[in-house]
């Protein structure tokens, strides 16, 4: 069962208290911008065999948004932060590279 | 290559078995061939069978990183429909459907399809207009299903409880010629008569990267040396995202864990496949007498081939409703497999971005029903560069809207 701890009332939630939200960090593109950079927005995604940075809402809690660092092969989860922020803090980082030396935060935001 | 048949098997019972042959060859790798397919699963050796029976290339060798099979051609519920709302998806799942008729006698292999029949309960209003519709979109398109009232259901299902309390059946779709296959036998069958035709299957045989001149691939790197090749072929499911990655480019795919069970073996209770999408949950008895469960699919990425602890319990609460006899079971063991999951839950049959390189994927929670007709496609694509099955599947159809939408047809995942 997958654990993670909500940054903004630091409750330990189970997976059944939280909802999905997918791939974190997208760069949005809205009327006006180019075929592929709406398509790449819409549906490309990493779904990397590794390090995911993806969005959780607490939903069957505080309701808020939040974003969680997670090993998508091993389940480890690196980390969780609030949803204001473009990139995952330091500390979360440097917990990923203990696991994955050459890890880097994606570009293009996630 | 010996066949299989009656005689043979009364040849060996006096010679005492000792005449059998191994069903495909294990051999060295060559330095080059005219087409590599990576992922030894149905799909992939769907499409090597159909290049070389429909379209005669035989240079070809089919590259697993495991072994045969072992992915989510040994992982799922067998079950096998084309009750499909849209035009292309009914195309292609029927054309599969109507392969998998005659597919033990075109491989001379016993892939046990057994068209018992897949009835999809209606259990809201919702439901019973949607599975009309299908009804109706399925009779345009060729496709012998037809929408059946509670009575019908209790008769084809006697195991059912049509008076549930919060979901009572109302109606199902039902397909008469769906119905299941032995799953692993699909990808033994096919591997034996690709062997026949001198492909080369190369079991733990990882690819490790892809290597191109410029736009166009000239082979890949595995763990077993580098390979050249004209054409490559990924069909490798729940990675499909590592080997685009190595080949260059990204796919509007997510992995996610897809579950399923098995009861103790009882006595049989049950001659149909039914499929509960409202409360989903989906059932079918194996010819051991295991009643064999499909549930929900994880909400979130990963590759662990176990899935969420919850789905069991939600999937099992669901039956239990519906099948109350079922309480009293105990259930014996639970896999997970990775699907491929793309934005309108229809596969991708496509060319790519790089030249040489196609990719068939994104079947999601139901790509065992499609093997034959996505080899079948798979396979005129490679070979003449276009389709008409897999033409509509192409991964233009993000970029430029022409979505199947099968995911709202369905209401699920499917």
């Amino acid at each position: 069962m997958l654990t993670l701890t909500c940054p903004y009332c630091g409750v330990a939630a189970c997976e059944t208290e939280l909802a999905p939200g997918g791939e974190a960090h997208l760069e949005r593109f809205g009327p006006g911008s180019s075929d592929a950079d709406f398509e790449a927005y819409l549906f490309l995604r990493q779904n990397p065999h590794g390090v995911h940075i993806e969005r959780w809402r607490h939903a069957m809690g505080c309701g808020k948004w939040f974003h969680a660092v997670r090993d998508t092969v091993t389940m480890e989860v690196f980390g969780t932060y609030p949803a204001q922020t473009y990139g995952p803090p330091e500390e979360i980082v440097a917990k990923v590279r203990e696991r994955h030396p050459d890890w880097q935060v994606p570009e293009g935001g996630a | 290559m010996k066949r299989y048949s009656a005689f043979a098997i009364a040849r060996e019972a006096i010679r005492g078995h000792l005449g059998w042959e191994r069903a495909w060859a294990n051999p060295e790798p060559r330095e080059r061939y005219d087409v590599i397919i990576v992922g030894a699963g149905g799909h992939g050796l769907a499409t090597a069978y159909y290049l070389g029976k429909n379209h005669g290339i035989t240079n070809v060798a089919v590259l697993e990183k495991g072994w045969l099979g072992g992915g989510n051609t040994g992982r799922n519920t067998t079950i096998i429909r084309s009750n499909y709302l849209q035009d292309p998806s009914a195309a292609i799942y029927e054309k599969a459907r109507s392969l998998y008729e005659t597919l033990s006698q075109d491989l001379n292999y016993n892939v046990m399809f057994s068209p018992r029949g897949v009835m999809m309960l209606a259990q809201t209003e919702h439901e019973v207009r949607g599975y009309k519709r299908t009804a109706h979109a399925n009779a345009l398109q060729g496709v012998s299903t037809e929408y059946i009232g509670p009575e019908r259901v209790k008769e084809l299902c006697p195991i059912i409880r049509i008076e549930g309390p919060r979901y009572p059946v109302l109606g199902a779709l039902w397909q008469p010629r769906g119905g299941t296959a032995r799953h692993d036998a699909v990808a033994w069958g096919l591997a034996r008569a690709c062997s026949d035709m001198g492909m080369h299957i190369l079991q733990k045989c990882a690819v490790t990267g892809v290597r191109r001149a410029g736009d166009r691939v000239v082979g890949v790197e595995t763990t077993r040396g580098p390979i050249g090749c004209d054409k490559l072929g990924v069909v490798v499911a729940g990675h499909s995202g590592v080997l685009a990655d190595m080949a260059g480019f990204r796919l509007p795919i997510e992995s996610v864990a897809l579950q399923a069970l098995v009861s103790e073996p009882i006595k049989p209770c049950m001659d149909v496949v039914v499929m509960a999408n409202t409360v989903h949950g989906y059932m079918s008895q194996s010819d051991k007498g295991e009643m064999v469960i499909g549930g929900g699919a994880d909400g979130y990425n990963n590759y662990t081939q176990r899935g969420s602890f919850h789905h069991i319990e939600e999937t099992v609460r669901a039956l239990i409703e519906t099948f109350p006899m079922l309480s009293r079971l105990k259930m014996l063991r639970q896999w997970g497999g990775i699907v491929d999951m793309t934005g309108d839950r229809s596969p991708i049959l496509s060319k790519t971005p790089v030249e040489g390189v196609f990719i068939n994927c994104g079947w999601g929670t139901g790509g065992f029903k499609a093997i034959p007709g996505s080899g079948w496609a798979m396979a005129e694509l490679m070979a003449t560069g276009a389709s008409p099955l897999a033409d509509p599947f192409s991964l233009g159809r993000f970029r430029e809207g022409r979505f199947i939408d099968e995911s709202v047809a369905a209401g699920v995942a499917h």
